[in-house]
């Protein structure tokens, strides 16, 4: 028998009750607001964006979130899913208790469970695997801030292990590839400065289907003032349709057009010299490496004819250094995406705009004291050394390296926690590994509040309150203006479900570690740090969102001389570094892989605005919205495959995968040769009532990874399906 | 009476459906209805193409049918304005509104009563934008008042090209779409 | 290429994705109140020509079928209202712009009209609902006042009839978003329907040779009358607005095109014309009693195309991206 069956937590264990509708009758309704309002400031965290606002009640009841003016994430504006967040509060699909799996005449299953005896379980097993190989053997999976107090309670047990798959699977070759050549990431909220630009280049970023708060606003803002917007997108994404200019590439050639782009700027002589004289390495390197890139070579791979690329490079040289070229923020796409992104550094640099006005800016966050704790134990084990050696210049854990670092009997890592990441839906190809990690796991454990996929594999299932039930850390990202905002519960945490700090605060008592957590309530340790900066938790609770002067400046002094923390102190257009490590210390292009027939069609995807991944599918007032992804073909391609507008529709990948039904969207958006899927759909768990079944999900068909050799990140635009009409699918 | 317009930046929507969040929270309008929805309209061949998003809803008619055909009064204007309401207490349901509307931007409440965009006249009472416009986070809806010369709908109806929807049913739509 | 769909998804009950507001309640009180209008004016128009010994069906017994149609009627207009609970509101107003309003007070004219004129008629037509009436004081009162009083009642009535039929039809024309139901000519149409209508009850229950004579005659003339008037009133939306064309292009190729000739104007119109034209000349057989029946068929296809097809048809048709129906998963 298995060890760990995956089991399906059965709908019929998840017996909400649906309040029955009232029948009224002729009564009025009153009018909105007109009852008892309460207003609790809350902090987002339908994404990971944070914004700061309010939530109202009426009468007792959830009615409204709206943004915090004071905040600059939102300036007082939620996006579509922050204001639907309190669907994440109602959704009747929620975890209610804890669970533990239990066998029972050979049949495993999952058996209610007392929070008292979950916690000793956890204990009981983080014991014996510190007994039998050692107290650095669990890792955490995290995503969300309240992640932060489980890693504080492995860091105390002794366990450094930690990934966010938003690293290998997101935004990590950009934070490698801007910190190689800047000596410094773009953070996040990114430190674009769209407000002022006058040019913005979007290279396969599609913001505002992409609906990241302050980043949109910021944007459209540009877009009002009459920026010039240039995008680079085989579909014609919203941003498309609001630019200048669309460079309709062909899939996975973007590094041809980047290197013809610095070979326009440098042998038009339109780059900023004065910047690059002052602040920049490597121009000779560079200037010698770009001449073969001409734009007459780069038509040929990516289709864009030369003269477009030439008025383009002229364009941004034209507003610059009031010109963003976006680091965009899903980037791991073909495998050489730390390169794309270092040439994306190394056009930004050209053009002089890091660290000026409409370019890149230093974003502030508040100098916030943390809340003093014992010493951590010293780790007994480099655990990135152990699992993920080769990828020496990964700076964080790269999650499919760690989770093949779970599988086997000498694998590192005996223990997982998993807070908030539904893995099989997140990282792509990985459901095979899944299921041998949670073979030789010996403690699984899954923090969330819905009952996602990835519980399948726990031994214990902790659910957790939603934000709106719990105090959350101090919000304290950085922003143009620092600030600091808190989340506090607008309600009474629902069913059995409870704040993570009281969940990672109960097991470190477990395991003698209470002094991490030296507080009865969380409140305790925000009031102690808040009051180091002259504010208290009381003040946060009046007004939510606490601003604070900056205390350094947003761009650089003119003619101010700098150093970067990198090499050799400059802007390294050239990487000694990249080159030390065996890599291309200049980028360069490398064809992408091809369709392998007529048949099979590019397999692209991305966001949409009603969404955040697959987490916001079954939140009702989401769901609404967009309540299944449609799978975009061009009428051509429509055509081949005798598929029609609203049609259901298969997808079979090369290696044979097939998803869930998908509708089909026959337009002109898209390239004939390609598919667009928004990612997130085609749940398979009945457990979630509303998300089980709607549409497909691109990560099941993205099984060809390509691995980016620097930071290790899971290129995912390598994949390629065909269309199977439903009445023909097996 | 008093116009209210509301005009809407066809150029700067992002099609997100913050609008049609917003109403339904702020309105609290049960699930599986709208007051209102975002249309995304696509012109061209690929890949020469034109995008633009509208949010649409009840338009306020300066001459609206749905009031005229009602026989109940149900319908009636909000004081003197081109509010459009309808009144629970004095609706039956009978459809004729429903009929009468070219936008078919009515709806049945579960309870058999028609409802629509109120242009959040409680919140227009208290000096706020509908909660539409207020939640936008593009910044590309705007409300006011259309005899005030200044008011930014006005601005920005003086300044930019606009459209209305289906301006030749003579109902004098006033939600406005710069174009 | 116009690509223009609906992004966030819309399925509002009865509106989406057509409006759907007026079912088989609305098209049967249409259809009944036609049936009353005929009743008032045939009825109205053998007493004033004092030809009720010759015409006793049409005299005294028709009107009981109309009162009878009328309630129903009302019957069927109540069950339409989603909203029950406030129905007397029709009678706490008076709209003028509001077509449905005059219609509200019209009927309760219409309903003392028919009921007097049935009144006038039930000691002759109907001797066994008459005599329980008569047992009654003011039973008999009654009865005698409307039998003294029908010649005025009857006035009042042929205009009553004729206002009542116009209503129905005018109803349909005042809702300017349904464009196939918007044309100027319902309200004759739907007169003409009305009186056909009626005809083809008399047809059904006279048994006086003269008035079944009479009546095929009258039968026939206004089912050519309302051939003409439909097919005026498809050419009037043929030259209508965009939305009008794009309406009667539903029964022109479009998804009513079988419905409408096969169902309606074939059985309903063509085939009655043609035996009342064969019956014309000579004996009427038995089996042509088909006639009257398919044009009381006929007239109601009529109004239900109508309110189907004015309601499927308007100005903005948006489709959904995303599958309306899942929406039901939340209802």
């Amino acid at each position: 028998m298995k060890r760990r069956e995956f089991i399906q937590l059965s709908a019929t264990l998840s017996a909400g009750a649906m309040a029955p509708v009232a029948l009224t009758g002729c009564a009025e309704r009153p009018l909105p607001g007109t009852g008892e309002v309460v207003r609790t400031p809350t902090v987002c965290n339908v994404c990971f964006w944070r914004c700061a606002g309010t939530v109202s009640t009426e009468n007792g009841r959830p009615w409204k979130i709206e943004g915090n003016p004071d905040d600059l994430h939102s300036t007082g504006r939620f996006c579509t899913r922050g204001d639907g967040g309190l669907g994440m509060y109602t959704d009747p699909d929620r975890l209610k208790q804890p669970m533990i799996r239990v066998t029972e005449n050979g049949q495993q299953r999952f058996r209610p469970a007392t929070w008292d005896e979950a916690f000793d379980y956890i204990a009981a097993k983080m014991n014996r695997i510190k007994d039998e190989h050692g107290e650095d053997r669990l890792c955490l999976f995290s995503h969300g801030p309240g992640g932060s107090y489980f890693r504080r309670m492995l860091t105390a047990f002794g366990s450094r292990g930690y990934t966010q798959p938003s690293f290998a699977q997101c935004r990590g070759p950009r934070d490698v590839g801007f910190a190689l050549t800047f000596g410094e990431g773009v953070g996040s909220p990114d430190r674009t400065d769209m407000e002022n630009s006058r040019c913005i280049v979007l290279i396969g970023s599609h913001l505002g289907e992409n609906l990241h708060n302050s980043q949109v606003q910021t944007w459209i803002s540009a877009l009002r003032k009459g920026a010039t917007l240039i995008t680079v997108d085989p579909r014609f994404s919203v941003a498309a349709g609001k630019s200048k200019h669309w460079l309709p590439i062909k899939p996975g050639t973007d590094m041809a057009l980047l290197l013809a782009w610095m070979h326009v700027l440098i042998n038009e002589g339109l780059y900023d010299a004065d910047y690059v004289d002052r602040y920049v390495n490597g121009l000779d390197k560079l200037t010698a490496h770009v001449q073969q890139f001409t734009p007459e070579w780069a038509f040929t791979q990516t289709g864009i004819r030369p003269e477009v690329i030439r008025e383009t490079a002229r364009e941004m040289a034209k507003a610059a250094p009031a010109t963003v070229v976006h680091p965009g923020r899903h980037v791991t796409w073909y495998g050489d995406d730390t390169q794309r992104s270092r040439a994306i550094a190394i056009l930004t640099a050209l053009l002089g705009s890091w660290g000026r006005e409409g370019g890149y800016l230093a974003m502030e966050n508040v100098n916030l004291p943390r809340y003093p704790l014992p010493d951590p134990p010293a780790p007994k084990n480099n655990w990135m050394q152990a699992v993920q050696g080769e990828y020496p210049l990964a700076p964080a854990g790269i999650a499919q390296k760690v989770i093949d670092g779970s599988i086997g009997d000498d694998a590192f890592f005996k223990g997982w926690f998993v807070y908030g990441t539904n893995l099989g839906y997140t990282i792509p190809g990985v459901t095979e590994k899944l299921q041998q990690a949670a073979q030789s796991l010996d403690l699984f454990v899954v923090v969330d509040t819905m009952p996602y996929a990835i519980t399948g594999y726990a031994d214990v299932i902790l659910p957790e309150c939603t934000y709106l039930e719990r105090l959350d850390p101090i919000r304290n990202s950085p922003e143009r203006e620092p600030s600091l905002a808190v989340n506090f519960p607008a309600f009474e945490p629902k069913y059995d479900s409870k704040p993570g700090w009281w969940i990672a605060k109960h097991i470190a008592e477990r395991l003698g570690l209470g002094d991490w957590f030296p507080w009865k309530d969380y409140g305790e340790e925000l009031d102690w740090q808040l009051r180091q900066v002259g504010s208290s938790l009381d003040e946060m609770r009046r007004i939510g969102v606490k601003k604070f002067p900056r205390t350094t400046p947003k761009y650089f002094a003119p003619n101010e001389n700098r150093q970067f923390n990198t090499g050799s102190g400059k802007i390294e257009l050239h990487s000694d570094l990249l080159a030390d490590y065996g890599h291309d210390p200049l980028p360069v292009y490398t064809p992408p892989p091809t369709r392998p027939d007529e048949k099979h069609l590019h397999l692209n995807y991305g966001r949409a605005a009603a969404h955040t991944f697959g987490r916001t599918i079954n939140n009702p007032t989401l769901f609404e919205l967009m309540p299944e992804n449609t799978a975009w073909v061009h009428p051509v391609a429509a055509g081949d495959f005798g598929v029609s507008n609203g049609e259901y529709v298969r997808l079979k990948n090369q290696d044979g995968v097939e998803s869930l039904p998908v509708r089909i969207r026959v337009t002109q958006r898209i390239r004939p040769d390609s598919v667009y899927l928004v990612h997130g759909f085609g749940h398979k768990e009945s457990q979630l009532g509303l998300a089980n079944g709607r549409g497909a999900d691109d990560q099941g068909l993205i099984t060809r990874i390509l691995v980016d050799p620097i930071m290790g990140g899971t290129g995912m635009r390598g994949n390629f399906v065909t269309l199977i009409p439903e009445e023909a699918s097996a | 009476m008093i116009r209210y317009a509301m005009v809407i930046d066809t150029k700067l929507c992002i099609g997100c459906g913050d609008c049609v969040v917003a109403c339904k929270t702020e309105n609290k309008v049960p699930a599986g209805l709208n007051r209102d929805w975002v249309v995304e309209a696509t012109t061209g061949t690929y890949p020469n193409l034109k995008t633009e998003f509208r949010s649409e809803r009840c338009n306020h008619c300066a001459k609206p049918t749905c009031l005229y055909a009602c026989p109940t009064a149900a319908t009636y204007r909000w004081e003197d304005t081109n509010i459009v309401l309808v009144d629970p207490n004095k609706c039956t349901g009978c459809g004729a509104c429903i009929a009468a509307c070219p936008y078919d931007a009515r709806l049945i409440m579960n309870e058999g009563y028609v409802s629509k965009c109120t242009f959040c006249h409680h919140r227009v009472e208290q000096g706020l934008d509908p909660a539409c416009v207020s939640s936008c986070p593009t910044r590309c809806m705007h409300f006011g008042v259309l005899d005030d010369p200044n008011s930014t709908v006005s601005k920005l109806l003086a300044s930019r090209e606009h459209k209305a929807l289906l301006d030749e049913t003579g109902n004098e739509p006033q939600v406005y779409f710069l174009t | 290429m116009r690509e223009e769909i609906l992004i966030t998804t819309r399925a509002n009950p009865k509106i989406d994705p057509n409006v759907a507001a007026w079912g088989w309640q609305v098209i049967a009180d249409l259809f009944l109140v036609g049936l009353t209008a005929g009743a008032l004016i045939f009825t109205a128009m053998v007493i004033l020509g004092r030809k009720e010994e010759n015409f006793g069906f049409t005299a005294k017994r028709l009107p009981l079928i109309g009162l009878i149609s009328i309630g129903l009627a009302m019957t069927f207009l109540f069950l339409k209202l989603t909203h029950k609970i406030v129905f007397w509101r029709f009678f706490g107003a008076f709209v003028p712009t509001a077509v449905m309003s005059w219609g509200a007070w019209l009927l309760q004219l219409v309903i003392l009209a028919i009921l007097l004129l049935t009144l006038q008629g039930l000691r002759g037509g109907y001797p066994a609902l008459a005599r329980p009436v008569d047992k009654f004081r003011l039973g008999t009162w009654a009865l005698d006042w409307a039998e003294r009083y029908r010649r005025p009642v009857a006035w009042a009535s042929v205009v009553l009839g004729v206002i009542i039929a116009f209503y129905t039809g005018t109803l349909m024309t005042s809702m300017d978003a349904r464009p196939f139901a918007s044309s100027g000519l319902m309200a004759p149409l739907f007169l003409t329907s009305g009186l056909a209508t009626a005809a083809a009850v008399v047809l059904i229950g006279a048994r006086a040779p003269e008035e079944r004579l009479l009546f095929s005659r009258v039968l026939f003339g206004m089912v050519v009358f309302k051939v003409l008037l439909l097919a005026l009133t498809l050419a009037n939306l043929a030259n209508g607005s965009q939305v009008q064309i794009e309406s009667v292009q539903m029964v022109f190729g479009g998804e009513y095109t079988r419905l409408f000739w096969l169902f309606f104007v074939i059985p309903g119109l063509l085939v009655p014309l043609a035996i009342e034209a064969f019956g014309l000349r000579g004996k009427r057989a038995s089996w042509m009693m088909i006639s009257p029946v398919l044009v009381l068929y006929g007239a109601y296809m009529l109004r239900q195309l109508v309110v189907d097809i004015g309601q499927v048809s308007g100005y903005l048709s948006y489709v959904n991206t995303y599958n309306p129906a899942l929406l039901d998963l939340l209802r």
